[in-house]
């Protein structure tokens, strides 16, 4: 196992391969169909999905309204289509920040996320030491990623354990009242739709 | 048992061989419900091939760090199935 070391996703693809050998093997899918499902979830899935519903929140209270009441709701009326938990889909709940909650997203038990508004998650999201210590110590977390809160700000995070995906609506910077949607939605990353950014 | 949002609850203290969706640090912790999700197939059903799962409601449960933790100022909330919780 020297080599495990330098290649530590090796066991794991390994593992993946065989299953999904096993998979076709028994028929339940073939190669093509799981390829084309891979294509189609990298081409379509990315943060700037989210950053456009977090954008249309900032600038239409009703919307806003909508987002965080019916997050699937929310985002069919944006143009994507979210399916439901009972069609492999997920409920998308969206916790707002404010001048007084700032609010962070983990899965503890694995990496749960909404991939189709957020794009594949980054390699830190999965990590033993994020999903650990993000809800014993928030606030260190956040300051490790740049993230410095008032004293009054109370963190709320949020362990992404059911068939309910979270995204946080960051808060709306100040001086961006000129701005149109879609600058608005360039403000927004990846990191802010996850808590561990303000933007 | 159906909670309302703003229940108190208490997360079962259990050890089940199986899987569960039931972090450990919550189990034997008290809790509010903030949300109810929706009605869903329980995981640790599903993940024991038991057919029909029983389908139940799961609920948005709020802790406070002090409580799961002995410090801190922070919440944390975990969606949690009705077989997991106990009200208050």
């Amino acid at each position: 196992m020297t080599s495990s070391k330098h290649h530590a996703d090796r066991p794991a693809a390994a593992r993946t391969r065989q299953l999904e050998e096993r998979l076709i093997a028994a028929g339940l899918t073939s190669d093509d169909e799981i390829d084309g499902f891979l294509t189609k979830l990298y081409t379509s899935a990315s943060p700037v999905n989210g950053a456009v519903l977090a954008a249309r929140a900032w600038t239409d209270p009703a919307y806003r309204e909508l987002l965080l009441a019916d997050g699937n709701a929310a985002a069919a009326e944006a143009g994507f289509s979210l399916a439901p938990p009972d069609r492999g889909g997920y409920q998308l709940q969206v916790v707002a920040n404010t001048d007084h909650v700032h609010n962070v997203i983990v899965c503890t038990l694995c990496s749960c996320y909404p991939v189709s508004l957020l794009g594949p998650s980054p390699g830190w999201y999965k990590s033993f030491a994020y999903r650990s210590r993000t809800v014993r110590e928030p606030r260190a977390v956040l300051a490790e990623f740049g993230v410095t809160l008032r004293e009054t700000a109370r963190i709320s995070v949020w362990d992404s354990t059911s068939e309910a995906r979270y995204m946080v609506l960051p808060a709306r910077p100040a001086g961006t009242e000129l701005l149109s949607a879609g600058q608005l939605a360039a403000l927004v990353t990846r990191n802010g739709l996850i808590g561990t950014a303000l933007v | 048992m159906s909670l309302p949002a703003g229940a108190r609850v208490r997360v079962r203290a259990v050890d089940p061989d199986h899987h569960t969706r039931m972090p450990r640090y919550v189990r034997g912790q008290a809790g509010e419900v903030v949300a109810v999700l929706g009605l869903w197939p329980l995981p640790d059903d599903s993940a024991q091939g038991i057919v029909p799962p029983r389908v139940e409601t799961c609920y948005a449960v709020r802790f406070s760090a002090a409580d799961l933790w002995g410090s801190g100022d922070h919440f944390v909330t975990v969606d949690l199935w009705e077989s997991y919780l106990d009200q208050l």
